[in-house]
């Protein structure tokens, strides 16, 4: 237990000092990263609900459940949702490739926060539209923080 | 060389024609990020899981790019439609030759 402890701290110290080496990216990255998913396209807001916990105790994973509006029948169905967290080093997390034989759109999974951020969802329709979603999160003990 | 680990995959045995079935998968791996650092300041290297992929009777159903962002021992529930009797297969790479695979039967009636 004593070792555990000290190993903790040790890595609390290392971390705080590291931080500043491995910046996090910034709210212009997490618009970047956006903006080469969209291509030259502009995403609506609305049809893309996420759901984040809006306080998360620990960083190092977030259950997070995305879901589309979408009938899902062959002509008219979600192509893909990405997440995009623009407070963590690298904003995009994940990226789903749906077809119409998913049924439905919507998926449930963990991901990794480093800061209190918003985040995003973004859904690529079958008829090349872009719908978006976001999540505001308070993050107490950030990932990528511990050694 | 290339990796294996454990994969866990939970879905019905059975279903009705046309029903929405929930699959949920979880896989064991650290999934590290690459911004970490030893205690000497040392950075770790990057080693995740990049590619899941779903396939039914052989077509590809659902995939997935994981980047850093992903938590360790990456869990999905996605969906599927229940189409026809037969094999499901699931396929995870990564990083440093990592490679697993599973399968489940599907009974449709």
């Amino acid at each position: 237990m004593t070792m555990k402890r000290r190993t903790f701290v040790l890595s609390a110290g290392a971390a705080s000092g590291l931080t500043s080496l491995n910046a996090l990216a910034t709210v212009a990255d997490g618009t970047q990263a956006v903006d080469k998913i969209l291509g030259n396209k502009k995403a609506a807001v609305g049809r893309v609900t996420l759901v984040i916990p809006p306080l998360v105790e620990n960083g190092n994973l977030v259950t997070m459940k995305v879901s589309v509006a979408s009938p899902m029948t062959p002509t008219d169905y979600v192509q893909a949702i990405h997440i995009v967290a623009e407070g963590n080093p690298l904003p995009n997390v994940v990226s789903f490739y749906l077809s119409p034989r998913a049924g439905r759109a919507v998926i449930t999974t963990r991901i990794r926060l480093g800061d209190s951020q918003r985040v995003r969802a973004i859904a690529q329709m079958s008829d090349g539209s872009f719908w978006q979603g976001d999540a505001q999160t308070l993050v107490t003990l950030a990932a990528c923080t511990e050694v | 060389m290339s990796k294996t680990s454990r994969t866990l995959v939970t879905m019905p045995a059975s279903a009705k024609k046309g029903d929405i079935v929930d699959i949920r998968i979880i896989v064991q791996h650290d999934m590290e990020s690459g911004f970490r650092h030893t205690e000497t300041g040392q950075r770790v290297p990057r080693d995740i899981i990049r590619d899941f992929r779903c396939t039914y009777n052989g077509v590809e159903v659902f995939r997935v790019e994981l980047h850093p962002g992903m938590g360790a021992n990456p869990m999905i529930i996605f969906t599927t439609v229940a189409t026809e009797s037969g094999t499901l297969e699931f396929n995870w790479s990564g990083d440093n030759g990592y490679a697993s695979s599973t399968s489940s039967q599907l009974a449709v009636t």
